[in-house]
């Protein structure tokens, strides 16, 4: 049976030289805070995948912080944020989006129910953040403003440069989560003037279950694990040496393919667009079409329900993800798209397609072949 | 393949029903129904229509129409083949977990969705019989007490729903007085209420 891999967005095979990194670093038990010569081997190998790391982010080395995952990352920051609140700053409020991470997004639930000043600046109908509201939310009291950088489900890209200067103008401190952009498009802290970033390994050919957080050199920090004093004392816990060492690798490459793969990812990502719009009636394609991650295309079907598109592209051996509630386990479709002005058929009825480095033109024809006859039919059965 | 398979999240019965559903309703059929019944709610993602028509005191043939995923599907064309031939009242009492059983089960947060068919099919039936000027002996006959204390049946319940009287929970809760006393019923009347509320559209 034919596999096709369209669930980029969701995490990403790993990369052969990932993998052979990684086979080779299962040898190297060393802890690598211990002083001797296992452990020494250890430590500048986690060096070099931080510098590595640093690279793909346009940030110095010292700026990194190894985490579990961008969530981790994004707890992270929001901690730092809060501590200062609880020691009396008078910046005591955060803005970020309706349309962040769940990590984000129940971070601030957990939060407000704790009475800490949170505001969602909400988006336009492209998912972009409403620059107009975010001018009238920032003040002098804002300690943080947290924007994706790309989101995942519908790829619409954030002016974060635009953001960061607006937020540093009344002296609040800026976070992007960039899990989605790394290996994608260009991401340069530095240039963006960034204060914090998170980014996860999965996402972009490296392994589950680790991922950094950028610390600009003058932004605050507390640490979210407290222990051992790895990591510069900024997050405790043994060195997960094999997955800091394939991150490494993975970042190394990103940073080397990234602009190929930006026109590679976008040629197909059109390709199954205009594909579909062609050979499919009634179709809506969400987001930004102008800024929008390379390999995501997220599309809704009237009169066509996600999870049952979902499972009959399953059966043919396409793998996507959809923002219909049925697939979520409540009775509420995704947020992501409501908040992006999707009507709530349209979000019941959606589908994201996300292309990585290992799909082909012959992929996109593939489901150009068996997406159409499954939408006809599932209209046909509609009872609306 | 096999393995491919068993990763999936449904039976095999489920899956069945998910790729060759049965009595589906086709335009080119000219299925001229005795009684239809609309059900579900856009914003909960399914939508349903189920057609009968009736000989005899029984449902003859069935068809239906459904927007909805997986198991919406596999269950609307499980209840179709389990109520051809049967009587009305029989037909009547044919309850979700009768459906999910024939199923061989459905993960827990798809139960919801095999909620539906059996509501279409008594909607259909009550179509049918009011149309034809008939008595419809059995819509309160599946009636189950809910609130002990105060003796209210998720029939009363439904037809609160089902006629908007009551549209909130404090509403409901005005109008019946349940969980008053003892207040042991209060999360599951909460959970038949959004339950009732999407399948009526409320």
């Amino acid at each position: 049976m034919r596999f096709v891999y369209l669930d980029n967005n969701a995490t990403t095979p790993l990369h052969e030289d990932v993998i052979a990194s990684m086979n080779e670093a299962l040898a190297l038990y060393g802890n690598a805070s211990s002083m001797h010569a296992f452990g020494r081997d250890a430590a500048f190998k986690i060096e070099e995948a931080r510098s590595a790391v640093a690279d793909v982010i346009g940030a110095p080395s010292g700026s990194i912080v190894f985490t579990s995952g961008a969530s981790e990352a994004n707890n992270t920051v929001f901690n730092i944020f809060r501590e200062r609140i609880d020691l009396g700053s008078k910046r005591n409020r955060i803005i970020t989006t309706e349309i962040e991470h769940p990590s984000i997004i129940e971070t601030v639930a957990y939060l407000r129910g704790r009475g800490y000043r949170i505001d969602l600046c909400p988006v336009d109908n492209t998912g972009r953040v409403r620059l107009d509201v975010l001018e009238r939310l920032l003040a002098e009291d804002v300690a943080l403003v947290s924007v994706m950088f790309g989101n995942n489900e519908i790829g619409t890209i954030q002016p974060i440069k635009e953001i960061v200067e607006m937020a540093h103008k009344v002296g609040a401190y800026v976070h992007s989560d960039a899990t989605q952009a790394i290996g994608k498009i260009e991401v340069s802290m530095k240039e963006l003037g960034l204060d914090y970033l998170s980014l996860s390994a999965h996402k972009f050919y490296g392994p589950k279950g680790v991922g950094a957080l950028a610390v600009a050199k003058d932004a605050p920090f507390t640490p979210y694990i407290h222990g051992g004093h790895q990591e510069s004392g900024r997050r405790a816990g043994t060195y997960n040496t094999v997955a800091i060492i394939g991150m490494g690798v993975a970042a190394g490459i990103a940073k080397r393919d990234r602009k190929d793969e930006e026109q590679r990812l976008w040629k197909m990502r059109e390709m199954l667009r205009k594909g579909i719009i062609e050979r499919i009636p009634n179709v809506v394609i969400n987001g930004n079409q102008e800024h929008c991650l390379p390999g995501t295309l997220d599309v809704s079907f009237p009169h066509a329900e996600g999870e049952s598109i979902l499972l009959y592209l399953d059966l043919e051996g396409i793998q996507v993800s959809t923002g219909s509630a049925c697939a979520s386990g409540s009775l509420e479709p995704s947020y992501v798209l409501l908040s992006s002005g999707v009507d709530i058929e349209l979000a019941h009825g959606s589908i994201r397609f996300s292309f990585g480095r290992y799909n082909t033109e012959d992929d996109v024809a593939y489901v150009l072949e068996k997406l159409p006859p499954i939408i006809k039919r599932l209209r046909e059965m509609s009872a609306l | 393949m096999s393995n491919f398979m068993a990763q999936w999240v449904y039976s095999p019965a489920v899956k069945d029903h998910f790729m060759n559903p049965r009595n589906t309703w086709d335009e080119k059929e000219n299925f001229v129904p005795d009684g239809v019944g609309d059900v579900g709610s856009l914003a909960c993602g399914d939508q349903m229509r189920v057609m009968i028509q009736v000989e005899n005191d029984r449902i003859k043939a069935i068809r239906w129409l459904t927007y909805g995923c997986a198991s919406a599907i596999a269950s609307t064309s499980m209840l179709s083949e389990m109520a051809i031939g049967l009587t009305l009242e029989d037909a009547y009492h044919l309850s979700p977990e009768m459906i999910t059983e024939a199923l061989g089960g459905l993960p827990e947060h798809k139960f919801h969705c095999s909620v539906l068919g059996d509501k279409g099919l008594r909607a259909a039936i009550d179509d049918y019989l009011e149309k034809n000027g008939l008595p419809n002996p059995y819509r309160h006959s599946v009636a189950k007490i809910v609130c002990e204390c105060h003796n209210i049946t998720d029939v009363q319940i439904e037809n609160l729903v089902k006629t908007k009287q009551a549209t909130t929970l404090e509403e409901l809760q005005e109008i019946t007085k349940y969980g008053s006393t003892c207040g042991k019923c209060k999360a599951d009347i909460a959970g038949l209420f959004d339950e009732l509320k999407h399948i009526y559209n409320v």
